[in-house]
C-alpha cells in the first residue's frame, strides 16, 4: 500500500485508529527512496528511523497524541541535525557530524515527526535546478532529464515522489516556491523571521526562510504550527503569536481582494503560463474573490538588487568553513560557491560598497515599499513563480546570469520579507505549473485560505 | 566592469588557479554589467534596509548555559592535540 | 618634531557569559576548548543573540567618559580571516558605535579626547608550540566571543608619561564601574597604540601600531624605545614605514611583525543576524543613575568639602571600595569628633583591611588609639592657672571674644602637663577660670 500518497491528516487518522502502524508507513518511504534513481537523497537514515518508527507505535498504543507522531519526514541537507551528517551538499563539509540539532528539527521531533533522510539540493542552496550538488543533480520525478527547480531539490521531489510527508526546505530567492511549481507539490515560505533560522547553515541571512514542502494546503498550515514561532536562538524571531491557521482552512474567499501585478505578467512570461494562471483567476472570481490589477514599480530591479545583497552575505557567511573545526579546506568549494563568494567579497570591499550594497539596500526599501502599497489595496497578490517551465538538466548550467534571472518572480519576495506559498495548478506538456500567492508580513493564514480555494483534490 | 580577481580572491580567502581566474573575470563581469542596472534607479534621501523585522533591542539577559563538552568541541577536527585545534605555525 | 600618539584599548567585560551566547565568560585558566558552544565556535547555522548586560556596561563607561550616546546603534560584520576568529568576521561595530566623543582629563589639566567607545567580541587564544617535530599553533577558543569594549582616542598624546596616566585612570573608572578587573597582565586590558611624528605639527603620513603590550610599564618603554627609533630614521631625512610592531621585552626593543602592504579592507556592513539596538533618553538616564562618584569627582570632594590633603584625597579614592569605606566612616566619625584627616591617616598609614572591620569599628579603634592619659583634676587646674597667669594678653583677648587665642592657650597647657590629655577637658577648666 502506499501509505505516503496520503496525507499526514489522513495518515494521522489511520495510526490512531490502529489501521496501520508508523513502521510500514516508514519503511514504504525507505523503500521507495531506494529504489528510486531521481537522486532526492544525500543521507538516508534507514535504521534511526526504523526504530523512531516503532517508538512512535509504541506512543500511540499508549495513547500519546502529537500533531506529527509517527510520520516521516526529511530536511534538506543545510539543516543541522545532531548525530546525522549534514553537507550543505558541499564536498566542505562532505563528513561533518554536527554537535547539535536545528532549532526547527527540535521542534517537528518533539511533535512526532520522524527523520528519515537528508535531502539533495544545490551546494549551499546556491541554484535553482537542484544540479549544483556535489552530490549529483536531482531529476524531476514528472519528466526524465528534467530539472526539478532549486535550490530545495531534493526535498520538493522526496515529497512529490511519495519518499515522505513533509520536506523542510529553505528559500532565500525562490528556493522553495521554484521545485514545489516544478514539481506539482505545495511550498511555503513564511514571513522572513516567522520561523527560528538556528541551526540551519545561513545562505543570505537577511533573506533566508525556513519553509517546508507538503502534498496539499491543510499539511503545509499544520507543520507551520509547528515551526513558527520565537526562538531565543534566533534574534529575527519576533515574539509576535502564531495564528490558528486551521481556522482559515474553512474561510471561504468571497470578498477577499486579488492583486495582480501587471509587471510579473508581461512579456517575459511563458504563455502556457500565464493563460494557466488567468484560468485561476477566473475560478476564483467566479468563488466570489475581488480581481484588482496592481503595479509593483520596482520589480525590474529586484533580481540586481538581490544579486548584491545576496552573495555580499554568502561571502560573509561562507568565511567560517575554513577546514580548521570541522569540514574540509576552502579548495573544496565549488565554482558557483566561489563565483558568490568573489561577487560579494567584491561589492562589499572598499571602494564598491556605496556603489553597490548601500545602493542596494536602498533599492531595497524601494521594493519593500511596493508591496506595502499594493498591500494597503488588496488582501493577496497571485503571481508567476516562474517565467518558464521546468528546463532540462544542463541547459544553463554554464550560463550564471540566465539561471539567476530564472529568480525573477521570485527574490522580491524575500527581499521584502513577506510570505509566499506556491500551490500546483497542473501540468503543461507532462511538467508541473504552480503559482504563488503572497501576502503582506504574518499573513500565512490568509495564503492558506485563498491556496485552499485553488488547490484541487490529488488523492 | 572589470575586476581584480587576484586581489579579491586573497580578500577571501579562496584559492583560485590560473584557469578560474580567467573564468571567474568574464563571468563575474558579465554579472556586475547586468546590476550596474541599479544606477537607473533614483535613491537619493532612500533609507537603507538591511534588516527586514522592524524589530529592535533583542538582546539576552546575562546569564550563563550549559557548553559542548571539549570532546564534542572537537569532535569534526581533522587535527587536534591536547584538547586544542591544530594548524601550521601562523606568523 | 613632534610625537604624535593614539590609542585604542580594549576592555574585556567581566559579564557572567559571553557576548552573543550563553557560554561562561571567564576563561582564564580553563581547560581549553571547555567553554565553547555552536556560536563562539562558530559552527554551522548558529546564530548570536547579544548579551543585555555587555551592552549597558559598555554605554555606561561611554557615559563614564564623557560620551555622547546615539540614540540608535547596531552591530557590524568585520570581515577578515585569521585562525583564532572562528566565523571569519568579528561582530563589530562600525559606523553607529555605542558611544562617540568623550574625553577624560589627566592631572595637569590636558584633555585627552575619546572618539569612540564600541562594543565587539574577543577572538580565541593561539599558542605557538612545537608538536613532534613540526612548528604548530594551537587554538582555544575559550575566549572566543568574550565581550570585547574598545576605547579609541584621538591622537592627542606626544609622551609616554601621559599615556601611562591615560590608561591607569582608564584602568580606575572601569574598576569603579566594576565592569572589568582590567588587569593588563592578564590581558584584561590590552593596548595599541598608533605612533608617529610629526615634523611641523601636522598630522604625519604614517603610523606605526604596537602590539605585545601587557603592563603599564612595557607602555612607557614600548612608546619611548618607539619615538627613539622613528626620530632616529627622520634624521637620516627618511618616513618610517606604516607597520605593525610588536613589543619585544627581552630585547626592550619593539620588532617588526608585519607591513601593510595595502590598506586592510575589513568589508564591513550591518549585521544582518542582530536587529539595531534604540535607547530611549529614560534607559539613558537610568545608566547615568548607575554609575557611581568616579574618582576625580571624589578628589575634589574630599578636598574641598572635607579639607583633606589632596595627595591623601588621590590615594584614598584609588578604588572605590576603599574610597566608599572612607566616606561611611568620616560620617560616623562626624558624630565623635573624629576628622575626616584623621580617618584618612587611619586608612592610609595604618594598614587597614576595609573587609575585615565597619567603618564604626574603626572609629572606635580610632577613638581608642588616641586614648588620654588620665591625670589628677587638680593637676590640670594648676597648668591652667600658670598658663593664664603667664600669658595675661591672651587672656584679655579670650575675654574679649577672641576665640583664635583658645588654641593658644590648649597648647601651652599641654605643654605644661606634658601628657596627652584630652582637650575637652582642658577647655572647660579654662572656661571655669576665665567665668
Amino acid at each position: 500500500m502506499n501509505y505516503s500518497a496520503y496525507s499526514i491528516h489522513k495518515l494521522r487518522e489511520g495510526l490512531k485508529k490502529k489501521d496501520f502502524p508508523s513502521e510500514d508507513i516508514v519503511k514504504d518511504c525507505l523503500d521507495r527512496i531506494k529504489i528510486s534513481k531521481l537522486n532526492a537523497f544525500i543521507t538516508i537514515c534507514e535504521t534511526e528511523a526504523i526504530k523512531k518508527a516503532k517508538e512512535a507505535d509504541k506512543k500511540i498504543k499508549d495513547g500519546v497524541d502529537l500533531p506529527l507522531l509517527g510520520i516521516p519526514i526529511s530536511a534538506k541537507d543545510i539543516y543541522l541535525t545532531r548525530n546525522i551528517r549534514t553537507t550543505a551538499a558541499s564536498r566542505v563539509l562532505n563528513r561533518y557530524i554536527p554537535q547539535y540539532s536545528a532549532t526547527v528539527i527540535e521542534r517537528l521531533e518533539k511533535a512526532g515527526a520522524i527523520i528519515i533522510g537528508k535531502t539533495n539540493c544545490d551546494a549551499w542552496a546556491h541554484g535553482s535546478s537542484g544540479e549544483n550538488s556535489d552530490y549529483g543533480p536531482t531529476e524531476n520525478p514528472y519528466l526524465k532529464g528534467y530539472v526539478p527547480g532549486g535550490s530545495s531539490s531534493g526535498s520538493a521531489v522526496s515529497v512529490a515522489a511519495n519518499m515522505c510527508l513533509v520536506s523542510m526546505g529553505t528559500d532565500t530567492g525562490g528556493s522553495i516556491r521554484l521545485p514545489a511549481s516544478f514539481c506539482n507539490v505545495v511550498g511555503l515560505k513564511p514571513t522572513y523571521g516567522r520561523v527560528s533560522r538556528y541551526g540551519v547553515i545561513s545562505m543570505a541571512s537577511s533573506l533566508d526562510s525556513i519553509g517546508h514542502f507538503t502534498k496539499n494546503v491543510d499539511d503545509s498550515a499544520l507543520v507551520l504550527s509547528i515551526t513558527a514561532g520565537k526562538d531565543k536562538n534566533d534574534a529575527t524571531t519576533p515574539e509576535i503569536e502564531v495564528d490558528n491557521y486551521k481556522n482559515y482552512l474553512t474561510k471561504d474567499i468571497k470578498e477577499v481582494k486579488i492583486g495582480l501585478p501587471r509587471e510579473y505578467f508581461s512579456d517575459g512570461l511563458d504563455k502556457r503560463v500565464k493563460e494557466k494562471i488567468e484560468n485561476e483567476v477566473k475560478i476564483l472570481e467566479a468563488k466570489g474573490a475581488r480581481i484588482e490589477q496592481i503595479s509593483l514599480p520596482n520589480t525590474e530591479y529586484g533580481i540586481t538588487c538581490y544579486y548584491i545583497v545576496q552573495p555580499a552575505e554568502v561571502s560573509s557567511n561562507l568565511a567560517r568553513y575554513d577546514g580548521l573545526r570541522y569540514g574540509n579546506d576552502r579548495a573544496h568549494f565549488g565554482n558557483e560557491a566561489k563565483r558568490r563568494i568573489m561577487l560579494g567579497s567584491y561589492v562589499l570591499s572598499s571602494g564598491y560598497y556605496d556603489a553597490y550594497y548601500k545602493k542596494a539596500m536602498q533599492v531595497r526599501t524601494l521594493i519593500k515599499k511596493d508591496f506595502d502599497e499594493a498591500f494597503k489595496k488588496v488582501d493577496v497578490i497571485i503571481a508567476p513563480v516562474s517565467p518558464t517551465l521546468p528546463w532540462k538538466i544542463g541547459e544553463k548550467t554554464q550560463d550564471p546570469l540566465s539561471m539567476y534571472l530564472s529568480d525573477i518572480y521570485t527574490v522580491n519576495v524575500n527581499l521584502a520579507g513577506i510570505p509566499g506559498l506556491s500551490v500546483p495548478i497542473g501540468l503543461i506538456e507532462g511538467l508541473p505549473v504552480g503559482l504563488q500567492i503572497l501576502g503582506p508580513h504574518f499573513s500565512e493564514g490568509k495564503l492558506f485560505q485563498v491556496g485552499k480555494a485553488i488547490e484541487r483534490p490529488k488523492i | 566592469m572589470k575586476i581584480n580577481v587576484k586581489h579579491v580572491a586573497k580578500l577571501a580567502n579562496l584559492p583560485i588557479s590560473k584557469e578560474e581566474e580567467k573564468k571567474l573575470e568574464s563571468q563575474l563581469s558579465e554579472i556586475l554589467d547586468y546590476v550596474e542596472k541599479l544606477n537607473s534607479v533614483i535613491t537619493k534621501g532612500v533609507e537603507i534596509t538591511s534588516q527586514i523585522t522592524g524589530l529592535e533591542n533583542v538582546v539576552r539577559e546575562d546569564k550563563t548555559e550549559s557548553c559542548l563538552t571539549q570532546k564534542e568541541a572537537l569532535s569534526n577536527a581533522k587535527n587536534t592535540h591536547d584538547g586544542l585545534y591544530k594548524v601550521k605555525k601562523i606568523l | 618634531m613632534k610625537s604624535v600618539i593614539g590609542l585604542e584599548v580594549h576592555v574585556e567585560l567581566k559579564t557572567k557569559s559571553k557576548m552573543f551566547c550563553g557560554c561562561p565568560a571567564d576563561y582564564f585558566g580553563k581547560k581549553p576548548n571547555t567553554h565553547t558552544c555552536p556560536v563562539c565556535l562558530g559552527l554551522p547555522g548558529a546564530l548570536p543573540v547579544p548579551n543585555k548586560t555587555a551592552i549597558q556596561w559598555c554605554v555606561m563607561l561611554g557615559l563614564a567618559l564623557n560620551c555622547k550616546i546615539p540614540l540608535t546603534s547596531k552591530f557590524d560584520r568585520k570581515n577578515y580571516f585569521y585562525p583564532d576568529l572562528p566565523k571569519g568576521y568579528q561582530i563589530s561595530q562600525y559606523d553607529e558605535p555605542f558611544c562617540l566623543k568623550g574625553s577624560l582629563k589627566l592631572d595637569n589639566g590636558k584633555v585627552i579626547k575619546i572618539r569612540r567607545v564600541h562594543m565587539e567580541e574577543d577572538t580565541g587564544k593561539l599558542i605557538h608550540a612545537t608538536v613532534g617535530n613540526e612548528d604548530v599553533s594551537l587554538i582555544d577558543l575559550n575566549r572566543s566571543g568574550v565581550p570585547l569594549v574598545e576605547i579609541v582616542t584621538e591622537p592627542d598624546f606626544d609622551n609616554s608619561k601621559d599615556v601611562k596616566e591615560y590608561l591607569q585612570k582608564l584602568q580606575q573608572i572601569v574598576r569603579y564601574l566594576a565592569i572589568s578587573d582590567a588587569d593588563m597582565e592578564k590581558g584584561d586590558m590590552r593596548l595599541e597604540p598608533n605612533i608617529s611624528i610629526s615634523k611641523d605639527g601636522s598630522l604625519p603620513s604614517y603610523k606605526v601600531e604596537v602590539k605585545n603590550i601587557n603592563s603599564f610599564r612595557f607602555a612607557e618603554k614600548a612608546i619611548d624605545y618607539e619615538i627613539k627609533r622613528q626620530l632616529e630614521i627622520l634624521k637620516n631625512n627618511e618616513t618610517p614605514i606604516q607597520e605593525t610592531r610588536g613589543w619585544d621585552e627581552k630585547k626592550q626593543k619593539t620588532v617588526s611583525q608585519r607591513t601593510k602592504e595595502e590598506a586592510s579592507d575589513y568589508r564591513y556592513f550591518p549585521e544582518p543576524d542582530i536587529p539595531p539596538i534604540r535607547w530611549t533618553q529614560k534607559q539613558l538616564e537610568g545608566f547615568r543613575k548607575q554609575i557611581p562618584e568616579l574618582p576625580h569627582f571624589k578628589v575634589q570632594k574630599y578636598e574641598n568639602e572635607l579639607k583633606i590633603k589632596v595627595s591623601d584625597a588621590i590615594r584614598v579614592s584609588e578604588n572605590i571600595e576603599v574610597a566608599q569605606f572612607f566616606e561611611k566612616t568620616v560620617k560616623i566619625g562626624s558624630k565623635h569628633n573624629v576628622s575626616p584627616q584623621s580617618v584618612a591617616n587611619f586608612l592610609l598609614n595604618k594598614g587597614v583591611n576595609t573587609s575585615n572591620i565597619t567603618p564604626a569599628e574603626l572609629i572606635k579603634t580610632i577613638i581608642s588609639t588616641s586614648t588620654y592619659a588620665t591625670i589628677d583634676n587638680s593637676k590640670i587646674k594648676k597648668a591652667v592657672e600658670k598658663v593664664l597667669r603667664e600669658n595675661p594678653k591672651a587672656l584679655n583677648d579670650l575675654r574679649v571674644g577672641k576665640t583664635q587665642t583658645l588654641q593658644f592657650l590648649i597648647g601651652k597647657t599641654m605643654a605644661e602637663i606634658k601628657e596627652k590629655i584630652d582637650t575637652k577637658i582642658i577647655i572647660e577648666e579654662i572656661n571655669r577660670q576665665t567665668k
